[in-house]
C-alpha cells in the first residue's frame, strides 16, 4: 500500500534480509553437527557408536536366539595395504561378548597410517552393535612389511529388532598418513 | 532502445540515457539493467546450448567419435551449470528488474545501485567458470551436482576457481533477491495492495525469499568443499569422520527450492499472457497465490527424493515419497486454473499465446513423470538413467525455458516500440516445439530401457532413439538463432506498438508509451488504473 519512498523503509528490510541470509548460512553449517546427531540416534548412516564399557554386556544373554554377524574389509583406493577378518561369519546370541581380530599388512616401503571406519547393514542394526574395543577407535601406524592383527571386542544389543537375524559389520580402511599427528608419521612426512 | 521518448510528463524531462559503453557500465536504471541481464542470459543459453550440441553430437551413435570420455564429463556439468545459473535464473530476474516496477507502479527498483552491482557480477563470475575448461586439468567433469567425493577427493584443481564463480553468482542472486522483496514491499504505488498484485509480482516475490533462503546454503556447501580440498577438513570425507551423503542432504536442501526458484515465475508469465489471449480475467486469482505459496513451502520438505537410493530407512523413503506427491496438488489447481482461464474465453493465438500453451501442455507432461519418480520403489529402476534427464528438461526447457521465450515475445513491443514479426515468431515456435519433442520424448524410453545418464556411450539397443533425439536437439539449437534475428529486427524497427499493444492486455504496464520512456511512474499511477486481477 505504501508509496514511503523514504530510503529508511528499505534500510530496515535490507537490515533483516541480510539477516536471514547470514542466519541460512550459518544454518547450512548447522545441518553438518545435526546430520551427525540424528544418524547417532537412528543409525541412519550405518555408523556405529563409540566405546560401550563391558558392564553394559552379558547381564541378559539371550539363549534363545542366534544372529549371524558377517565381517567385510574394504581399502579405498589410494591403500595399498592388506587388510582381511580373520572370519568370514559369526554365530552369535544377543548379550553375549564376542572377539574377532582383523589382519593387516604394509606390504608397502613406507611407514603408513592407516584409519578404520566402520558400516553396518542394514543401517537399522547400526545403532545395535555395541564395541568394547576396536581398532576403528584409534589410528593404526605400521612399519613396512609388519603386520598386526587388530581386535574387536563387541556384544549385539539383545533389543535388535526381531526381523534382523543377519548383520553385516565392514571397515573401510583408509589411508591418512598425511594427516596423522602420529609422531613417527609426522617424522615421515 | 527508450532513448528518445522522455517527452510526455513535465517531471522526467531531465535527462535520458548516457551514451555509450558508459550507460550500460553505470546505469542504475531498472529497464537498462533488465536488458543486460536478458542480452547475458541468451549469451549464456547460446553457450550452454552449444555444449548440449557437442553432447547430442557424440550421442548420435554409438561409441565414441569426437570427442573424450573425460571432455564429455566437462560438457554435460557445464551445460547444467550455464542453463540453470546463466541461463534461466538470470531471464528471470532480467524480467523482475524490467517489468516489477512496470506492474507495481514504482519508478525503478528500490535499490538501483545495488541492481547494477549484481548484475555486473555474473559476468566476472561466469568468466572465471568457463575459463576453467582451459586450465590444467579441466574444468568441473563431476555433474552440475557436484557430488562429493567427485569434486573433492577427486576434484581437477580448477574446481577450486569453480568454487570462486558459484560464491560470486550466489551473492549476485542474493543482490538481486533483497532488491526485488524491498521493490515488491515498499514501492508499490498508492492502491496496489497485495491481492491486486499482478501474479508476476506475486511469483517473483516468493521466489526471491526462496533465494535469500537457500542460496546461502549452497554457499556453505561449496565452502566446506574449499575447507576439505584445501584446509583439510573432512565434511564429506568418511576417512576424517565426515560422510558423503551428508553432501547430498545439503546440495539437495539447496538443491529442490532452487528448482522451484526456476518454475515460480514461470508461472507468473503465464498466468499473465493466458488471460490476455483468452480475454478473460485470470480463473481463481486467490487460489494461484495461495498454491504458489504451498508449492515453496513444501519444497523444503521434499529434499531426500532425490537421493532414495543411498539408503534411508522405509519412514523416511515414505515421508519424502507422500510430501512429493503432495505437490502435484498446488500445481495441479494451477493447471486447472490456466486452462479453466482458456475455457469459452475468445482466444487468438499470437505467438506468446503460442508459448504459454505449449508451456501448459509439456510442463504438464514433466510434472507427471515426476510423480512417476516420486514413488520410491519406480525410482530405484528410473534412478540416474535418461528417465530423469527427459522429466527435468520436460520442466525447464519446454517449461522454464518456454515461458521466458512467451514473456520475450508479450513484452517486447513494450520495450522496442515496435511489434516483433509475427510470421518469423510462429516459425520459431513451430520450430521449436517439434524440435524439443523429438529431442527429449525418446529419452522416456531410453531410460525406462535403462540407458544411464552422464555417459558418452550406449548400448546398440539404444541407437534409434538417440539419433532421433539427436536430430530434435540440432533443430531446437540451430531455431533460437530465429529468436535473435526476430529481437534484432524488432529493435530495429517494424509496425508500431500501440500503448496497450494487445487487445486484452490489462496491468499498469500497459498504461505507459511504447516504448516505456526511461522513466516511469515518477508520479505514482491513478488508482483508478489499479483493478483486481
Amino acid at each position: 500500500m505504501s508509496n514511503d519512498l523514504s530510503p529508511q523503509n528499505n534500510k530496515i528490510v535490507v537490515r533483516k534480509l541480510l539477516l536471514a541470509v547470514v542466519g541460512m548460512f550459518a544454518f547450512g553449517f548447522a545441518l553438518v553437527p545435526l546430520y551427525d546427531v540424528i544418524c547417532d540416534l537412528t543409525g541412519l548412516n550405518g555408523k556405529t557408536g563409540g566405546r560401550v564399557s563391558e558392564a553394559e554386556a552379558g547381564i541378559l544373554v539371550d539363549e534363545q536366539r542366534v544372529v549371524t554377524v558377517q565381517f567385510m574389509a574394504h581399502h579405498n583406493a589410494e591403500m595399498g595395504w592388506n587388510f582381511e577378518p580373520s572370519i568370514a561369519q559369526l554365530s552369535v546370541r544377543p548379550g553375549e561378548v564376542n572377539i574377532v581380530s582383523y589382519r593387516v599388512t604394509n606390504p608397502g616401503t613406507d611407514v603408513m597410517v592407516g584409519q578404520a571406519i566402520p558400516s553396518v547393514a542394514p543401517n537399522a542394526a547400526a545403532a545395535h552393535l555395541n564395541k568394547i574395543e576396536c581398532f576403528c577407535f584409534e589410528e593404526q601406524l605400521l612399519q613396512p612389511g609388519e603386520s598386526a592383527d587388530m581386535p574387536i571386542r563387541f556384544f549385539i544389543d539383545p533389543e535388535l529388532p526381531a526381523s534382523i537375524t543377519k548383520l553385516t559389520l565392514s571397515y573401510t580402511l583408509y589411508d591418512i598418513t598425511e594427516k596423522s599427528d602420529n609422531v613417527q608419521a609426522i617424522a615421515v612426512r | 532502445m527508450s532513448a528518445t521518448h522522455t517527452i510526455s510528463d513535465a517531471h522526467d524531462h531531465h535527462h535520458g540515457p548516457a551514451k555509450g559503453l558508459t550507460r550500460w557500465l553505470y546505469t542504475t536504471n531498472h529497464k537498462d539493467i533488465g536488458s543486460l541481464y536478458l542480452w547475458f542470459s541468451f549469451t549464456m543459453f547460446l553457450l550452454g546450448g552449444a555444449f548440449a550440441l557437442v553432447i547430442r553430437a557424440e550421442l548420435f551413435q554409438p561409441g565414441l567419435q569426437f570427442i573424450e570420455p573425460a571432455f564429455f564429463n566437462q560438457m554435460t556439468t557445464m551445460h547444467g551449470l550455464i542453463m540453470v545459473f546463466g541461463a534461466v535464473m538470470p531471464a528471470f530476474v532480467g524480467l523482475a528488474n524490467w517489468l516489477i516496477p512496470l506492474m507495481i507502479g514504482a519508478p525503478d527498483m528500490a535499490l538501483p545501485r545495488m541492481n547494477n552491482w549484481s548484475f555486473w557480477l555474473l559476468p566476472f563470475a561466469f568468466t572465471i567458470m568457463v575459463s576453467t575448461m582451459f586450465m590444467e586439468g579441466g574444468g568441473p567433469n563431476f555433474g552440475w551436482t557436484f557430488y562429493a567425493p567427485l569434486s573433492t577427493t577427486y576434484a581437477p584443481p580448477s574446481t577450486t576457481f569453480f568454487i570462486f564463480a558459484v560464491h560470486v553468482m550466489g551473492a549476485s542472486s542474493i543482490m538481486g533477491s533483497i532488491n526485488v522483496i524491498a521493490t515488491i514491499l515498499n514501492m508499490r504505488a498508492p492502491g496496489m495492495t497485495f491481492m491486486k498484485m499482478p501474479l508476476f509480482v506475486w511469483t517473483w516475490l516468493i521466489t526471491a525469499y526462496l533465494l535469500i533462503a537457500v542460496m546461502p546454503v549452497l554457499a556453505g556447501v561449496v565452502t566446506m568443499m574449499l575447507f576439505d580440498i584445501h584446509f583439510g577438513t573432512s565434511f564429506f570425507n568418511a576417512a576424517g569422520g565426515g560422510d558423503p551423503v551428508l553432501f547430498q542432504h545439503l546440495f539437495w536442501f539447496f538443491g529442490h527450492p532452487e528448482v522451484y526458484i526456476m518454475i515460480l515465475p514461470a508461472f507468473g508469465i503465464v498466468s499473465a499472457i493466458i488471460p490476455t489471449f483468452a480475454r478473460k480475467r485470470l480463473f481463481g486469482y486467490d487460489s494461484m497465490v495461495y498454491a504458489t505459496a504451498s508449492i515453496a513451502f513444501l519444497s523444503f520438505i521434499v529434499w531426500a527424493h532425490h537421493m532414495f537410493t543411498v539408503g534411508m530407512p522405509l519412514a523416511g523413503q515414505l515421508f519424502f515419497m507422500y510430501a512429493t506427491m503432495l505437490i502435484a496438488v498446488p500445481t495441479g489447481v494451477k493447471v486447472f486454473n490456466w486452462v479453466a482461464t482458456m475455457f469459452r474465453g475468445a482466444m487468438t493465438f499470437e505467438t506468446p499465446m503460442l508459448f504459454a500453451i505449449a508451456f501448459v501442455v509439456l510442463f504438464t507432461m514433466g510434472g507427471f513423470t515426476g510423480v512417476m519418480l516420486a514413488i520410491t520403489p519406480a525410482d530405484f529402476q528410473y534412478h540416474d538413467t535418461y528417465f530423469v534427464v527427459a522429466h527435468f528438461h520436460y520442466v525447464l526447457v519446454p517449461g522454464a525455458v518456454f515461458s521466458i521465450m512467451a514473456a520475450a515475445y508479450y513484452w517486447l513491443p513494450k520495450w522496442t516500440g515496435y511489434m516483433y514479426d509475427e510470421t518469423l515468431g510462429k516459425l520459431h515456435f513451430w520450430l521449436s516445439f517439434i524440435g524439443v519433442n523429438l529431442l527429449f520424448f525418446p529419452q522416456h524410453f531410453l531410460g525406462l530401457a535403462g540407458m544411464p545418464r552422464r555417459i558418452p556411450d550406449y548400448a546398440l539397443q539404444f541407437a534409434n532413439f538417440n539419433w532421433i533425439s539427436s536430430v530434435g536437439g540440432f533443430l531446437f539449437g540451430f531455431s533460437q538463432l530465429i529468436l535473435l534475428f526476430v529481437v534484432i529486427k524488432c529493435i530495429r524497427g517494424g509496425k508500431k506498438a500501440t500503448d496497450q499493444v494487445w487487445e486484452g492486455a490489462q496491468g499498469l504496464e500497459w498504461t505507459v508509451p511504447s516504448p516505456a520512456p526511461y522513466h516511469t511512474f515518477e508520479t505514482p499511477p491513478d488508482p483508478k488504473l489499479i483493478h483486481a486481477q
